[in-house]
């Protein structure tokens, strides 16, 4: 292998910290990990498929999730309606399938651009200090003063309910875990030599943080994004049951089941399975993050 | 030990002024004319100037927060536009539902948490341990609004046993309760098994071995014992969001509590109502982590503050 690099006096520290090589078998050895956790891997293999039901759902649906059907009213299971209907006779499973979009959809989203933006704030003020970073990290003391839920219900009470609030409100709570979290991975890596010597060959400090600073926090990054979604999705979920969130005409998992509620007893279906598909969407997530954080955080046991 | 105990209660001085400031200008930047909704339809425009300028929402912004702190401080958390009551009259009996409802919760989780996480250390690998883990991430995901409605659905429609949430007998906090708990539970279990696994491995865990004790004293007494730090904070840091969860257990369960009131004041707008609310949950949030905060250094010793 050292054979097709060929680097001038190759000294063993030089070889290894030749960031290619580092990287692949940095990768194959995750992966090696990885997949010894079976519980991670069918949780992740469960994300996947939920992933292609977000993506493809609505085609594949047996029934227009729309579409009433009279004729066949909180209906439960049965051969033609595999999760029974509701009330307006709307086909269960075609609506949770069409569903996965927007429940998936709007806590992926909002995990993005919360990550995204606590991301950027965490690792400027862990390498720049000052002032910036007393800002942000007073601004997330602030917003962790407030817990999860409440602060979602406060935003959307200001802003008022709908699915894009949510995905706001939802989003506002995920970036101050991302702005802590990766400014204490920047702290770690800053004074690492690497970063050192790039700065003393006078890097710019754009490069620095692109190419030395970020890939060095990226695991933290992955392990808490994994872990947010699952809260994001009950979040949301949660304020869509509390009536402040998708409208409740729609297939959102969290709207579906608080228009089930009334059926309590009458169509326990209803409630049965959009429910379950929270729960283990949830699930999924928060054991494939569990599995993931154990592979690349050996600390923990 | 002292100092440190005098720096970090007045720090959160600051952080409660912010709170409130920011709570009281996000309120008043709710899209909808609260005096309008006071009035009766034909009101007139004078009543409605007149309504106005008695509330004082012709002051400029600074003059009423400041004003509404000076009340608050006195007690006087205002009257809420839904039934014209004042907050402070209503509130109490709201608050020891929720209040009630969260020490049972607390109390069976807690137990039940720890449990979990010592019987999965000392098993580590085990079946047992398996067992325990899926319990406790279950406990952690599942959603609390659905696992309400599904205890109501067995156990109260299907089998009757318990009623859906009249809490005029010790049946009715039962199911909610149970409902409330769940995530701490789950926690719980697992911060209490990595603290343990780690006590486990301690010099003085070897020790006691060594001498010949019995294995329960070991993981009880020595083991156990010295784990509790980490337990002791993360009860506490579960309590202060507990309150606000009371939100949805409370909608499921249709129990008059605060985290209900919560949701019928934001439905009618009741935004002096809301106000308080939240005021009262981030003071109670702020304060319950600062308490543990200070219990954690009194229980860890080698913990130095500087």
């Amino acid at each position: 292998m050292s054979e097709t690099k060929q680097p001038v006096n190759p000294t063993p520290s030089e070889f290894m910290d030749d960031p290619v090589l580092q990287n692949r078998s940095r990768t194959r050895e995750f992966f090696k990990k990885f997949f010894q956790r079976k519980t991670a891997v069918v949780a992740g293999c469960f994300i996947l498929f939920l992933v292609i039901i977000a993506i493809i759902g609505p085609s594949i649906a047996p029934y227009d999730p729309a579409a009433y059907d009279y004729s066949a009213i909180r209906s439960g299971p049965t051969a033609q309606h595999l999760m029974g209907t509701d009330e307006f006779g709307r086909d269960v499973f075609s609506r949770l399938l069409a569903g996965a979009r927007l429940s998936l959809g709007s806590a992926l989203a909002a995990v993005i651009v919360g990550a995204a933006l606590g991301t950027i704030l965490g690792i400027l003020a862990g390498y720049y200090g000052g002032i910036l970073e007393a800002l942000v990290m007073r601004s997330s003391d602030v917003l962790f003063a407030m817990p999860d839920i409440l602060l979602c219900i406060a935003i959307v009470a200001i802003i008022g309910p709908g699915l894009i609030n949510v995905i706001i409100a939802v989003t506002v709570f995920t970036i101050p875990s991302f702005a802590r979290i990766m400014r204490s991975a920047t702290l770690s890596v800053k004074g690492s030599l690497y970063v050192e010597v790039a700065r003393s060959l006078g890097c710019p400090d754009s490069r620095i943080l692109i190419k030395h600073i970020f890939p060095g926090t990226v695991q933290s990054m992955i392990v808490n994004f994994t872990m947010r979604i699952g809260s994001a999705i009950l979040a949301a979920s949660s304020l869509s049951f509390l009536g402040f969130g998708a409208d409740v005409s729609a297939p959102e998992w969290g709207a579906m089941l608080s228009s089930g509620r009334n059926y309590i007893g009458v169509a326990d279906h209803l409630i049965l399975f959009p429910g379950l598909i929270i729960f283990l969407t949830v699930l999924a997530f928060n054991l494939f993050g569990d599995g993931l954080r154990d592979t690349l955080d050996p600390k923990v046991k | 030990m002292g100092r440190y105990f005098v720096k970090r209660v007045l720090s959160t001085i600051p952080l409660l002024l912010v709170i409130s400031i920011l709570i009281f200008a996000f309120i008043h930047l709710i899209p909808g004319d609260p005096v309008r909704k006071m009035l009766p339809k034909e009101a007139t425009q004078e009543e409605y100037e007149q309504l106005k300028e008695e509330l004082g929402f012709n002051d400029p912004l600074p003059i009423q927060y400041i004003n509404y702190m000076k009340d608050l401080f006195r007690g006087d958390f205002g009257e809420s536009y839904k039934s014209g009551l004042p907050i402070s009259e209503i509130f109490p009996a709201r608050l020891q539902a929720t209040l009630a409802l969260t020490l049972w919760g607390i109390v069976w989780s807690v137990i039940l948490g720890t449990l979990i996480g010592i019987v999965s250390a000392v098993k580590r690998g085990k079946v047992l341990d398996y067992v325990g883990m899926v319990i406790a991430t279950s406990g952690i995901s599942v959603p609390s609004f659905w696992l309400g409605l599904m205890l109501i659905q067995i156990f109260s429609v299907q089998l009757g046993w318990l009623p859906t949430g009249q809490l005029d007998s010790w049946k009715g906090y039962i199911l909610p309760s149970i409902t409330m708990g769940c995530s701490i539970m789950g926690t719980l279990a697992r911060y209490s098994r990595s603290s343990m696994l780690e006590t486990m491995q301690e010099d003085y865990v070897r020790t006691a071995r060594a001498k010949g004790q019995r294995e329960s004293l070991v993981v009880l007494r020595h083991a156990f014992r010295n784990s509790l730090v980490q337990v002791v904070t993360v009860v506490g840091l579960q309590i202060g969001g507990l309150l606000a969860g009371s939100v949805l257990v409370e909608t499921v369960f249709s129990i008059p509590g605060l985290g209900r009131l919560m949701v019928d004041s934001i439905n009618f707008r009741d935004y002096k109502v809301i106000q308080a609310l939240l005021m009262f949950f981030a003071l109670e949030y702020i304060v319950i982590n600062l308490i543990v905060d200070l219990l954690y250094g009194v229980l860890n010793p080698k913990i130095r503050y500087d």
